[in-house]
């Protein structure tokens, strides 16, 4: 009987439901949150059309929302893990023992950290992808739509997997790594570690097949006559960084299965015995991670080029010598993943290297920002709430570069490993990098994808409290962590004279949410008067590049015609000479049909995670099954594509040529 | 029957846009092994008291192995000079010793890591029997996985005969093959040749 109950429950049981009230609060908020969208959607009746309009959707610009909607849900998620954090961290000092304990609090950052890198960061930056990489080469779609549904649906499914320690079992204990031996099963023996693993391991797949998916998509599909060095510079930060996925990614997925392996096998890959040798996960996870962290900021010096270019309405200074920083950026961001852990104690000859190596990424990277700036010099420059994240940017970026430049010398690191002036230093880097980036690029390309601009001014307001909460919040920790602060700290004494340095970055912290509340207000205020801020012409910033050429909302076919490209800044040189495209000869084209196969895999896909975290082998082995046969029944399909007839498509475009002239 | 009838005239652009996509999904699989043969390459002497790859390993059944995959590669590619010239049956006999010989590869391996478990050397003894298995083993899975992608292949070239999707399938086939062919001589090279050299 026993033995029964064992093999259909695995290692669930009632006891999995979480007993910290704090806990158990979130995880039936969440519940409720949900059934509240469930319920709402049943009573609009949408379910029908969300299911076909979008769920089932090919279209890149459909797929690049729903990444956004996912990424934009979970930066709700992981902000409220850092609020939980400040207010732990500010109140939790000698007698006091803050709201929540050791256990919950080392739960509440892993999942920070794995939340708002994986599926804030990551799904931003796919979402800006989609949305804009095949409307600025010119094509109809990316090379293999299907693949792309694929992987937005293995990225959702990694994400439910990490919320489901809300309600059920609990979460890794042990950082956004998990470093063994502690993620070792003799040390994190729960669920925890293995929802950090499938998590990852199943939105990391997703990753990996975009990076192939839109590599292909910008070497073969580009429109006739975009010459390499005719490809706008967004695209370029795009097509390098899909580069690094396909190096990068193939070694978590090794190294997440290895640790999986080590739990459920008894294998010794990474264990204290047994031959193990727990700092190879440690140069496999940097191998992959140090590149994941450029992985998700070139996309983002991708966008801030096109919006200087455009604000300071000037060419881009030094176009090549910014192709030749992202590749120089990309390579040397593989050469120096060992500068994570300087303290493992190579020796100093390869520290020495490592180290050097690091600092030799500032001169690329100082290249870029020097261009931006010569971008800008005698421009006329509009200072619109992109310009705002912009500024913002070069201010952070340069001040936290030079932190990590601080950083790169190993004989400083041996101080300040593992300290918050660490935290603060990458906090400066992805926040002011990454997350400015992919908001402006968002405000940016917003009317091209939806027909309509967001309100300005709470943009900026929004901007503004980004900046000024990030200093208040981060200014701190870089002097905590050269005061002896380590990272992660649950409690610390009063006689260390931390506490008001605490409080000031909780108070900072308030302020980046405030932030947000204006970033959630806008999006609201835009959508409910976005009669106002209709974008007729199709190009409400006056812009360079060949997307803001097709109307906004871009239509599903993206352009009628493919248009032919002479000039790296097409649309600028077109509007110049007075020679804006008009369509001239339509040809019947085709695109992909609607397919639910890719939801179908994805939540599969999510059982099949869920079933490896709790030990159902039969539930594993079927959902490997299922998908194994929907995959061949659909691959097996000759009649994926539908055809618009030149008629049709005239049709279709007329009014919107109307629309432009 | 239709045994001589030419391939119709494929939609190039298409066909050379996965071809390249599939190209560079072998590259990542390949960054997949490279990583299992580094962790092999540093955990190879952690035998933690058990025997090594030179005590372990059974020459004979590795080189075996080894001419049995490359035939099987052989034939594949036999079976590719068929498909383009439209000669079904031969495509067909063709990819049969393919399948034919990759399935006794995999039953050499499977009967090779039951003796090794049997005789108490399973993956669970040691850093080095774990790098092993894992990596020998996801090698196994991935001929597993060309060999059910071939059963399939074969009844659309049955059924459906060359058309231009299943020319495209089978020349995707045929480069998944060779590229596991070329990861085994990698395999054979640094576990079982390196291992009988105590290297």
């Amino acid at each position: 009987m026993n033995d029964l109950l064992h093999f259909i429950f695995g290692k669930l049981s009632l006891n999995a439901i979480p007993h910290v009230p704090m806990t158990l609060g979130a995880g039936i908020g969440m519940l409720l949150a949900l059934g509240s969208l469930i319920g709402f959607v049943t009573y609009l009746k949408r379910w029908k059309w969300l299911w076909a309009e979008w769920f089932t959707s090919l279209d890149p610009k459909k797929i690049g929302t729903m990444y956004l909607i996912v990424a934009t849900i979970m930066l709700l998620r992981g902000f409220s893990d850092v609020m939980l954090m400040r207010v732990q961290q500010a109140l939790s000092v000698g007698s006091s023992h803050g709201i929540v304990d050791a256990a919950t609090f080392q739960q509440i950052f892993s999942a920070h950290g794995s939340i708002m890198i994986f599926f804030v960061a990551m799904g931003l930056m796919f979402g800006l992808i989609n949305l804009v990489v095949p409307l600025q080469i010119g094509a109809r779609d990316v090379a293999f739509p299907f693949l792309n549904s694929i992987s937005f649906w293995l990225f959702t499914a990694g994400m439910i997997i990490i919320n489901c320690p809300m309600v059920l079992g609990e979460f890794s204990a042990a950082g956004w790594l998990a470093y063994p031996p502690l993620s070792e099963l003799a040390y994190s023996p729960g669920v925890g570690v293995d929802y950090w693993i499938w998590s990852l391991q199943i939105a990391g797949v997703g990753s990996l097949l975009s990076g192939v998916n839109f590599l292909v998509t910008i070497i073969k599909m580009r429109a006739p006559g975009m010459k390499m060095m005719r490809l706008p510079i967004f695209s370029w930060s795009v097509l390098i960084t899909m580069v690094m996925v396909i190096f990068a990614f193939p070694i978590l997925t090794a190294t997440l299965g290895m640790l999986y392996l080590d739990r459920s096998m008894g294998m010794h890959f990474f264990t204290a015995d047994g031959g193990g040798n727990m700092m190879m996960y440690v140069n496999l996870i940097w191998a992959w991670g140090h590149p994941e962290v450029y992985i998700l900021v070139l996309p983002a010096f991708g966008v801030f080029s096109e919006i200087v270019a455009t604000f300071s309405r000037k060419r881009l200074f030094g176009y090549a010598s910014m192709v030749g920083a992202l590749s120089a950026i990309a390579f040397f961001s593989f050469i120096v993943w060992l500068h994570h852990f300087f303290t493992m104690g190579a020796g100093s000859d390869v520290n020495a290297f490592f180290g050097i190596m690091t600092m030799i990424i500032g001169i690329p990277t100082g290249v870029k920002i020097f261009n931006w700036l010569f971008t800008m010099f005698r421009g006329r420059i509009k200072f619109t709430s992109p310009m705002i994240w912009f500024l913002g940017f070069v201010f952070l970026f340069t001040t936290g570069g030079m932190s990590g430049v601080m950083l790169a010398i190993p004989g400083i690191d041996y101080q300040v490993h593992n300290s918050l002036f660490l935290v603060a230093h990458f906090h400066t880097m992805i926040i002011s990098g990454v997350v400015f980036g992919l908001f402006a690029g968002v405000t940016y390309w917003f009317p091209k994808i939806f027909g309509f601009s967001l309100h300005e001014g709470l943009g900026k307001a929004a901007a503004w409290c980004w900046i000024i909460g990030f200093i208040f919040a981060f200014g701190p920790l870089y002097i905590l962590g050269l005061m002896g602060a380590t990272r992660r700290l649950d409690h610390y004494d009063s006689i260390h004279g931390w506490q008001t340095l605490f409080i000031v970055a909780g108070v900072g912290a308030m302020i980046v949410g405030l932030g947000i509340v204006c970033q959630l207000l806008q999006i609201f205020f835009s959508i409910k008067n976005r009669k106002k801020n209709l974008d007729t012409t199709g190009d409400p910033w006056n812009g360079r590049t060949l997307e803001w050429s097709t109307v906004s909302p871009a239509p599903f076919y993206n352009y009628a015609v493919i248009p032919t490209i002479t000039d790296r800044d097409q649309f600028w040189e077109d509007k110049q000479s007075g020679k804006i495209h008009e369509p001239k000869q339509y040809a019947d084209i085709k695109l992909p049909k609607n397919t639910g196969v890719g939801v179908i895999v994805g939540g599969l896909s999510f059982l099949v995670g869920f079933a490896a975290v709790w030990h159902l082998a039969w539930l594993a082995i079927a959902g490997v099954l299922a998908t194994i046969i929907i995959l061949i029944i659909h691959l097996s399909r000759d009649d994926n594509e539908y055809t618009i007839s030149a008629e049709e498509l005239k049709k279709l475009d007329t009014p919107r040529k109307e629309q432009l002239a | 029957m239709n045994d001589t009838a030419a391939i119709p005239p494929l939609d190039h652009a298409a066909k050379e846009k996965t071809l390249f996509g599939f190209w560079v999904y072998l590259m990542t699989d390949c960054l997949l092994f490279g990583s299992l043969f580094a962790t092999y390459a540093v955990l190879h002497g952690n035998t933690f008291g058990g025997l090594a790859a030179g005590d372990l390993f059974n020459m004979p059944v590795a080189l075996a192995e080894t001419l049995i995959l490359l035939t099987s590669s052989f034939c594949c590619g036999l079976a590719m000079l068929a498909v383009q010239a439209g000669r079904k049956r031969q495509a067909l006999l063709w990819l049969g010793f393919t399948a034919a010989l990759g399935l006794t590869f995999l039953t050499f391996e499977i009967r090779e890591f039951a003796q090794l478990v049997a005789d108490g050397d399973s993956w669970a003894r040691s850093g080095f029997l774990s790098a092993f298995f894992t990596l020998v083993g996801t090698h196994g899975l991935h001929i597993t996985i060309g060999l059910l992608w071939l059963g399939v292949l074969v009844w659309q070239v049955i059924h459906r005969g060359f058309t231009k999707h299943v020319v495209r399938r089978l020349t995707l086939f045929s480069m998944f093959w060779h590229f596991l062919d070329v990861i085994w001589i990698f395999i054979f090279t640094v576990v079982y040749l390196m291992g009988a050299l105590r290297i």
